[in-house]
């Protein structure tokens, strides 16, 4: 400005170089989600190419999930990876490629022909953000955004087969989304052949990156089986694994109940859009309708309170008016919303998955009674598996150094190793964020050192273990809209902090049992090496004129007495079961004890790969 | 050549049949040692030196927290009869490396360390009152003397007098029977913590030129070192000076040349010299001498909790050793003996010695 000033004379009207606000105006209009998405994919979990590859697998795999379910079939997903090239040539190596095609099939109810380019092409479309009812997606960005930032970043549609019936066509989509208008434009459409009776199988080509190890799909995929022991998974790994994750538990939990709205959950902006949309004619009959735990006699004691007329209209309800509503309503005592709509993975079902994944000695699962955070109810549930299994440890010892040791030398090598948390929001496994995530700090907030796990500040317990932390509900409430972490409500926190600590209490029950025998089994060992000892310097001391076997034998004798013989033995009677140990297994070299599920057949029989689990696949 | 001695063999073998007849009559083997500590230990006024209590602890062997020293001193007391036998003497490293081996088919080690087996030794000297020398095991030759003195070693004739500068290593054991002392001629004997002062000393002939025998234990002297004094001082009437760094430290190495030491207290009635005197550094010697201030060192911690456990124990309640102490503590400063090289080089044997051996500035 200062520079312009010698010439400003000469304008009639200076003003100043900014722009007008009609200028202005004309640059301002609508952003339409897509192109929101567009530039903040990072919101929705691709920022990176390698996330991104997860975030699609994820996204397709909870659709496929959540319909199974709904449809009351029992689901089966296979998830296939394929490393691709722009131009169609030959695959490159997996850990150079930068393009892959995902591939995700249900064998689910499948999707009628007119939603299908809405629903994997139209952000912000879906069935479950309308209802307060527990599922895996919640606003239906999910799938249309992964197929969207496949568009973005290959320019290549997505593909959909889907069938709703034997008796019905296969139709086959490509579709791409307008990312100005959010609307769905549809490439190709036609009917073919397609060998599944019924379900959906969706393509999409990406820019990605395979990395094997935490955040993975291949740790998803494990994780997903753990918290859905009732699905079935065939995992095509990108480098030509086949893993298959075998259904142990053979039915669909429960369906969860949609429920209304509990008036401690909702802010005035909602309950004012509520008394726009309302069905009701009169205020008194929208209270009650409208939100849960609110009967007709509370709903006029409201209005009576809130100095309204039970009898007004809805609509007419605004301005003051309805903050006193609101207010009121907050005040008013109510009772906690109704829990029948949540459908916990249950204790057996996490046991299962557990048992079933991991590699341990001991395993136990807690789920806690519902609770209520801001008017939305949730059940927390933990589960913990310990230790690195029989076969394991026999491993370990084999490994062991045979050699004595020299000075300095010692045999409890230097394993660091932490805990390993798994995370889980209605059954979806958490991948990223650990530290800003509620299960976590509640993780490193309760005090391991009471179950007789070692623990350095502000960090896991240590061992070989694995946490496992679920939280069901209607609403789950993330720290951001990739759902990477849940946020920290006090009473989500205390929760996970009951649950992991009846957990943690049963792993310290079992701990000290195991301990106390080993400490048992080992002093008498210790004392069958020292009696060796002591006979044969006492032999030398004699100048070999010496009864060492009737020596030996006698201290023998002394040392059964002292240690405790009859009584040792029991405590090293392996039969020492998991009694006191709630929905608990227990794993030595001589067996299993506690409720085992037992192994879904068919999938055994269909498992091309001679080692399905994850364990041995490592080796 | 080490000499037998059948009594410690008969004691050693001793324990064998402890355990032997305890396991026939059904019985906990177990063998009692004196405790060492100062719980246990009292200061014989009268005959100015530290006395082992009666205090004895059980060592039993199927007892989870002692079974394995138990094991050890066994093996212990089977090494140390296998030395008698083939009347050899050795370290204590070396019976430390003689007993150490795995145990049958497992991946444990009946020692880990020496730190291990060194305090099983020294359970069976108490535990057995026999002494080191009659195990045969042997310290380290940690010293050095110097001086009109001529002993007769395996034979050889040793004079002090004509060793140079270097003066003679003084051997672990001493006793009559390994070395003997021939002539000695000196008027006193002075004992002093630093091997560098003893350098000095011996460098500038200190000891031609007043007669003396120097001796040094490279800080606390060794068994062989205060056995040696010792048996100056009893055989040859020699006084005994001790010559230390102003700190607590000092103070106890003269105390244990003077009294004998806690742990070893059972051997205090043929090692302690009651009548050696202190001859500095004396807490007030930097006044006396005139020593500045910042070639002091500030007293740390530890040292000051040292200082004050010395003015608790019952050979230090002398008027003069606790206003000895608390001078010391009063000035937050100790004094290294070194510390004299600020005046002069030869300030030690030019100036400071002459002058106490003249005024007879000693502490008792």
């Amino acid at each position: 400005m200062k520079k312009n000033k010698p010439a400003a004379p000469k304008e009639p009207k200076p003003r100043p170089a900014g722009k007008t606000a009609d200028e202005m105006g004309k640059q301002q209009r609508e952003i339409s989600v897509s192109e929101f998405f567009t530039k903040n994919r990072h919101l929705l979990g691709f920022d990176n190419p390698r996330k991104a590859l997860l975030t699609a697998v994820k996204e397709a795999v909870d659709n496929a999930l959540d319909a199974s379910e709904e449809a009351g079939i029992l689901p089966e997903i296979v998830v296939k990876l394929a490393a691709v090239t722009p131009d169609g040539g030959p695959a490159p190596v997996v850990s150079q490629a930068t393009r892959f095609q995902v591939t995700i099939i249900d064998y689910g109810p499948g999707i009628v022909r007119d939603q299908i380019p809405k629903i994997f092409a139209k952000l912000l479309y879906g069935s479950k953000f309308h209802r307060l009812r527990m599922s895996r997606g919640q606003q239906g960005i999910g799938i249309s955004a992964a197929g969207m930032y496949g568009q973005l970043t290959t320019g290549k549609p997505v593909k959909i087969i889907s069938r709703t019936g034997e008796k019905q066509p296969a139709h086959y989509f490509e579709v791409q989304i307008d990312s100005k208008k959010n609307e769905p434009i549809i490439l190709e459409k036609k009917q073919i052949e397609w060998e599944a009776h019924r379900g959906t199988q969706v393509t999409i080509e990406l820019e990605g990156k395979y990395v094997k190890g935490r955040a993975s799909v291949d740790e998803y995929m494990e994780l997903s089986a753990i918290s859905n022991p009732h699905a079935q998974f065939t995992y095509h790994a990108p480098d030509g694994e086949t893993k298959v994750y075998p259904r142990t538990i053979q039915h669909n939990p429960d369906p969860p109940k949609e429920i209304k709205p509990h008036p401690y959950g909702i802010e005035l902006g909602m309950l004012l859009k509520m008394l726009q949309d309302t069905k009701s004619h009169w205020l008194g009959g929208f209270l009650s309708a409208d939100f849960s735990r609110v009967s007709t006699e509370t709903a006029e004691q409201m209005c009576k309170e809130a100095g309204i007329s039970p009898k007004k209209r809805p609509r007419d309800v605004v301005g003051m008016e309805a903050e006193k509503l609101f207010r009121t309503i907050q005040g008013t005592k109510l009772m906690a919303p109704p829990t029948n709509c949540l459908s916990p993975i249950g204790e057996k079902a996490i046991l299962a998955g557990l048992f079933k994944q991991i590699k341990g000695d001991f395993y136990t699962a807690v789920t806690r009674p519902p609770a209520v955070y801001r008017g939305n109810p949730f059940v927390i549930e933990a589960g913990l598996a310990w230790g690195r299994g029989p076969e394991q440890a026999a491993l370990d010892a084999a490994n062991a150094i045979k050699a004595p040791l020299a000075e300095g030398e010692s045999h409890d090598g230097d394993d660091n190793e932490l805990a390993r948390v798994m995370r889980f929001a209605n059954r979806v496994p958490l991948l990223y964020q650990q530290s800003a995530c509620s299960t976590f700090k509640a993780v490193l907030d309760t005090t391991w050192k009471n179950y007789g796990i070692p623990q350095s500040r502000g960090a896991p317990p240590a061992g070989p273990m694995v946490i496992f932390v679920h939280m069901a509900s209607v609403w789950v409430p993330f720290t951001s809209e990739s759902k990477e972490a849940l946020a920290d409500y006090d009473e989500i926190r205390k929760e996970i902090t009951l649950a992991l600590r009846e957990a943690g209490r049963r792993l310290g029950v079992f701990i000290k049992r195991r301990a106390r025998a080993h400490a048992e089994s080992k002093r008498r060992d210790i004392f069958e090496l020292y009696i060796e000892e002591v006979v044969g310097a006492c032999k030398r001391l004699k100048g070999g004129k010496l009864a060492e076997g009737k020596l030996r034998d006698q201290l023998t004798q002394i040392a059964k007495k002292i240690t405790g013989g009859q009584k040792t033995d029991e405590m090293l009677d392996k039969n020492a079961g998991p009694h006191g140990l709630p929905n608990s297994i227990i794993v030595t070299a001589e067996g299993i004890e506690g409720e085992v599920p037992v192994e879904g057949p068919v999938a055994v029989v269909e498992a091309p790969a001679p080692a399905p689990t994850k364990k041995k696949k490592k080796k | 050549m080490a000499k037998r001695h059948p009594a410690v063999e008969k004691k050693l073998i001793g324990l064998a049949d402890l355990v032997i007849d305890a396991a026939a009559r059904k019985k906990d083997p177990s063998i009692s040692i004196p405790v060492r500590s100062l719980s246990n230990v009292t200061f014989n006024a009268k005959k100015g030196y530290i006395e082992m209590g009666k205090n004895k602890q059980l060592r039993t062997f199927f007892n989870v927290g002692m079974a394995k020293k138990f094991m050890q001193t066994m093996l212990v007391a089977d090494a140390l009869n296998e030395l008698q036998k083939a009347d050899l003497t050795t370290s204590l490293r070396e019976i430390y490396y003689r007993t150490k081996h795995t145990m049958g088919d497992s991946h444990e080690n009946t020692f880990d360390d020496q730190a291990e087996s060194d305090p099983v030794i020294e359970d069976l000297e108490v535990g057995l009152a026999a002494l080191r020398e009659e195990f045969h095991v042997r310290a380290e030759n940690a010293g050095t003397i110097i001086g009109p003195v001529v002993f007769e070693d395996d034979g050889d004739k040793v004079d002090c007098a004509k060793l140079g500068k270097g003066g003679y290593s003084v051997p672990s054991i001493v006793e009559e029977e390994y070395l003997k002392i021939k002539k000695c001629t000196a008027d006193f004997v002075l004992l002093i913590e630093k091997g560098t002062q003893w350098n000095r000393l011996a460098e500038d002939k200190f000891w031609r030129k007043y007669n003396c025998i120097l001796l040094t234990g490279n800080g606390q002297p060794p068994r062989g070192v205060r056995r040696l004094a010792r048996r100056l001082h009893e055989e040859k009437k020699l006084p005994v000076y001790v010559l230390v760094d102003n700190d607590p430290w000092g103070y106890y190495i003269y105390s244990v040349v003077k009294q004998g030491s806690i742990n070893l207290a059972f051997e205090s009635q043929r090692m302690a010299i009651p009548a050696a005197k202190f001859i500095g550094l004396s807490s007030a010697d930097p006044e006396s001498y005139d020593l500045p201030r910042n070639v002091g060192i500030k007293l740390n911690d530890k040292d000051i909790g040292r200082a004050k456990e010395l003015m608790n124990y019952a050979w230090f309640q002398k008027k003069e050793w606790q206003v000895e102490i608390k001078r010391m503590l009063t000035s937050g400063l100790k004094y290294e003996l070194d510390a004299l090289a600020n005046k002069d080089f030869q300030y030690l044997t030019k100036t400071y010695l002459p002058k106490k051996l003249k005024d007879r500035d000693w502490l008792d």
